[in-house]
């Protein structure tokens, strides 16, 4: 079955998703959608799963206008998405997961020797024995659900079947399980659009290619006609703005920050690196390697299993709270504005002070002038556009709101700032002047930490960078050791570095 | 091997609730054999007829991730609309029939409120609780609707006629119900789609389960369960009133809960909720038994909600 989308468009608020995408999938082959973090290949098979629907667009499939209003009409067409998040029953077992919408019944009644003999079959694909039909999914192994994700795609007997990195929680074996399956179902005359940051794992199973990059098609073709050095090209692309304010002159000061051997299995493994004073060090590396939790093992919201931190020459306890930590003189922007960073309905005055209200405080009563007061010199120095400092944070644009975010870490005075994804989901301007917050507080003599899945502010914010890759740190190397295509590859498992050795550890 | 076994085990702290209940009011108690005899066995079961009911049609919403807060004024709402049937010379099982029907459209309204109007099923419940009050009252021209006597006063006595049937027809259809819809819930592709609503609404829509239809059918099947305890309550006081049953939605959900269901859903069983729903009339007839004052059953009862609920999610946790 062949499966066209012309000029989809998608838009969130004020991030575009999609910006008019053309592409077609034919029967028998597997086509591999690939793209940095934020390309839109997520936002673009929800869409075709009928998850949401496009903004502007249309879909046909062989032919026949195709127009999903709901995930039941995409199965109606026989097209089945793979979630990159799991999306089980915990509490039923593993064959009513597999069959579930198209159980055997007869009368209303399931048929559970009928049902137990489906799944089987499903399951024997993947020769998994002590996968039982009859487990609850909420005994299974993360790998062993992923399993039960990917036959329920099957028994839907799907035509097109969407997989959003199915590998993500697979291991070796399962792998190369999940791989001879794909290759089946080709054969059968199936349609598989698999999405990988992977490239050694996308030219084992896929025939074709599409970039996407910022939510627009970029290139698609043959994989054998390309090299992974022009696949690299194509999802970096080439524009390199002029966005970041310049470096100051003074060299970074003696360590504030040093971490060694910081675990927390499976996210993170043996994580050892240093910030200074007056540094801004950048942490690459894709969704899921384990940035974010490491971020979140520093600022004590995900208790590390090991390691050391020490904090100006002082050892820390790994365990402890943000509380704890807020005390040390660290400070965390959480890359997730809406669930943790910011509580939208409180004034924006609120959201800056929370985390230091002592300065405007006295005997536990709060001045609201002094609040006020404290909260627009925050505001004025990130240029947060808003009436008055005690008007609802949600009333901002997103920008905007994540301008507070980070005028928050200013007013804490915090000594460490550990920032994950400072500018996600943010317009130009409001970037800019974020970059420049950033850029003054390390001429003021404090440590940086930035995770970033957005390449050129690491090159134009960062000292140094290092990237993560599947729980593992790089050493972290100057900027200028980099470039952007070695960052991809150090962070998707390319070819071996290019660069010198190591530099001594911190 | 081992996890079967655990699973048993859960399965059966309803019941270690109850025989501990049971054991030590008989304990307590001056004459025992009374206590545990059959006269006594007729009074509790008769007693827990309507709590139990509602919870039939609770456990139902509780395991697809809903609530509904407006029970009791739905069993008010029904017991007038019966008496009021069987006042105006309305043949009995018309105004049982009436009766149950309108627990159903009071159940099919909240649904479309929570499916259509996208209101959270706690505050939708929360008006209902309020509107179908008011209607009780108002049907029911603000005062107690007294019908003459007929069999369906005969329907959850204590004490039935004839002997044989030991205790009264409203408990064995209890019975019933709740077998039938154990086994429904369990067998059918209604029942396990009403788990994985409960499970997991995002991926039962994923699946293609036209997750808005199924919650429609949810709450209409429990407004008839609530329609009946009406009729059984009607029953019981031999009138209609509608200022009856305040406060019975939060018996009948502790029933649910301390039967082992979940409110995040995708938790729980009839049989469970039967026995949470006896354990807490053996309280209280104990307690009535013992001579303590009504404000020492409220106080245990509440204590006992809180603690099943923490002993089942120490269990969940330490698996």
């Amino acid at each position: 079955m062949a499966l066209r989308l012309r000029g989809i468009r998608k838009r969130f608020g004020a991030t575009v998703a999609l910006d008019g995408v053309d592409l077609e999938f034919v029967p028998g082959e597997v086509h591999a959608l690939i793209g940095e973090n934020g390309a839109g290949k997520s936002t673009l098979l929800a869409i075709v799963a009928g998850e949401f629907p496009p903004d502007g667009g249309e879909m046909d499939v062989e032919g026949r206008p195709y127009r999903p209003s709901s995930p039941r009409d995409a199965r109606a067409e026989g097209i089945a998405l793979i979630h990159q998040e799991l999306s089980l029953f915990p509490h039923l077992t593993v064959a009513e997961n597999i069959l579930m919408g198209r159980e055997p019944a007869r009368h209303g009644w399931v048929d559970p020797a009928a049902a137990k003999r489906r799944a089987l079959e499903v399951l024997r694909e993947f020769d998994r024995p002590e996968i039982r039909p009859e487990a609850r999914v909420a005994d299974l192994s993360l790998a062993a659900r992923q399993v039960v994700e990917i036959c329920r795609a099957i028994a839907a007997e799907a035509r097109v079947v969407l997989m959003d990195e199915p590998t993500s929680s697979l291991q070796g074996d399962d792998v190369q399980r999940l791989f001879a399956l794909i290759r089946r179902l080709r054969e059968r005359g199936l349609t598989v659009v698999y999405i990988s940051h992977f490239l050694e794992e996308v030219r084992q199973v896929a025939d074709r290619f599409t970039v996407l990059r910022d939510g627009a098609h970029v290139a698609t073709g043959p994989l054998a006609a390309v090299t992974d050095q022009e696949l690299i090209t194509h999802m970096v692309g080439r524009s390199i703005e002029n966005l970041f304010p310049p470096r100051g002159a003074g060299l970074p000061g003696e360590p504030a920050l040093v971490v060694a051997g910081l675990s927390n299995p499976p996210a993170l493994h043996d994580v050892s690196f240093e910030v200074r004073k007056g540094e801004v060090l950048g942490i690459a590396g894709l969704m899921g390697s384990g940035r974010t939790a490491l971020v979140r093992s520093l600022f004590g919201l995900f208790p590390p299993r090991g390691g050391a931190i020490r904090l100006s020459g002082r050892t820390l306890g790994t365990r402890a709270t943000p509380r704890a930590r807020l005390a040390q003189g660290l400070g965390y922007l959480s890359e997730d504005r809406k669930g943790e960073g910011l509580a939208l309905s409180l004034p924006i005055a609120d959201n800056i002070t929370l985390t230091r209200m002592s300065t405007c405080a006295r005997a536990g009563w709060l001045s609201l002038a002094a609040q006020g007061r404290q909260a627009r010199a925050a505001m004025d120095r990130l240029r947060v556009k808003a009436r008055t400092p005690f008007q609802p944070t949600k009333t901002l644009s997103g920008g905007n709101q994540q301008k507070v975010a980070v005028a928050r870490l200013g007013h804490q005075d915090a000594r460490v700032m550990l920032l994950d994804e400072p500018t996600r989901g943010v317009d130009v301007g409001s970037k800019v002047q974020i970059y420049e917050a950033i850029r003054a507080w390390a001429a003021e003599g404090r440590a940086v930490l930035m995770v970033s899945s957005y390449l050129p502010e690491l090159f134009g914010m960062c000292d140094r960078i290092a990237v993560m890759r599947r729980g593992r740190l790089s050493p972290a190397r100057p900027v200028g050791e980099w470039t952007p295509e070695s960052v991809l590859e150090a962070a998707i498992g390319g070819p071996a570095p290019l660069l010198a050795p190591a530099e001594p550890a911190g | 091997m081992r996890e079967p076994l655990r699973r048993w085990l859960d399965r059966l702290g309803p019941f270690l609730g109850l025989a501990v209940v049971i054991a030590t009011f008989a304990l307590l108690s001056d004459s025992p054999e009374s206590y545990l005899g059959v006269r006594n066995l007729r009074i509790v079961l008769s007693q827990t007829v309507i709590v139990a009911l509602g919870a039939i049609g609770m456990t139902m919403i509780v395991i697809a991730g809903g609530i509904d807060l407006s029970v009791g004024s739905a069993i008010a709402l029904t017991s007038v609309i019966t008496a009021v049937g069987l006042r105006d010379g309305w043949p009995p099982p018309a105004a049982i029939l009436a009766g149950v029907a309108v627990g159903g459209l009071v159940g099919l309204v909240n649904a479309l409120a929570i499916t259509r109007l996208r209101v959270v099923p706690f505050i939708a419940t929360l008006g209902m609780l309020g509107v179908a009050r008011g209607a009780a009252k108002w049907v029911g021209g603000q005062q107690t609707v007294n019908p003459p006597a007929t069999w369906v006063n005969d329907l959850a006595v204590t004490f039935p006629s004839p002997e044989w049937l030991i205790v009264a027809p409203g408990v064995w259809l209890t019975v019933a119900l709740a077998v039938l819809v154990a086994v429904v819930l369990r067998g059918t592709v209604f029942g396990r789609r009403i788990f994985a609503l409960g499970s997991n609404e995002a991926a039962a829509r994923a699946c293609g389960i036209a997750t808005d239809r199924l919650k429609v059918w949810i709450y209409s099947l429990a407004g008839l369960f609530f329609g009946l305890a009406g009729v059984m309550q009607m029953s019981r006081l031999r009138q209609g009133d509608p200022t009856v049953a305040i406060g019975t939605e939060l018996d009948v959900i502790a029933a649910v809960v301390i039967g082992g269901g979940s409110l995040s859903g995708g938790e729980g069983s009839i049989l469970g909720a039967m026995v949470g729903a006896l354990i807490m009339a053996f309280l209280r007839n104990g307690s009535q038994q013992m001579g303590w004052p009504n404000y020492i059953q409220e106080i245990m009862i509440g204590v006992i909600i809180v603690l099943a609920v923490a002993l089942d999610r120490y269990r969940s946790r330490a698996a």
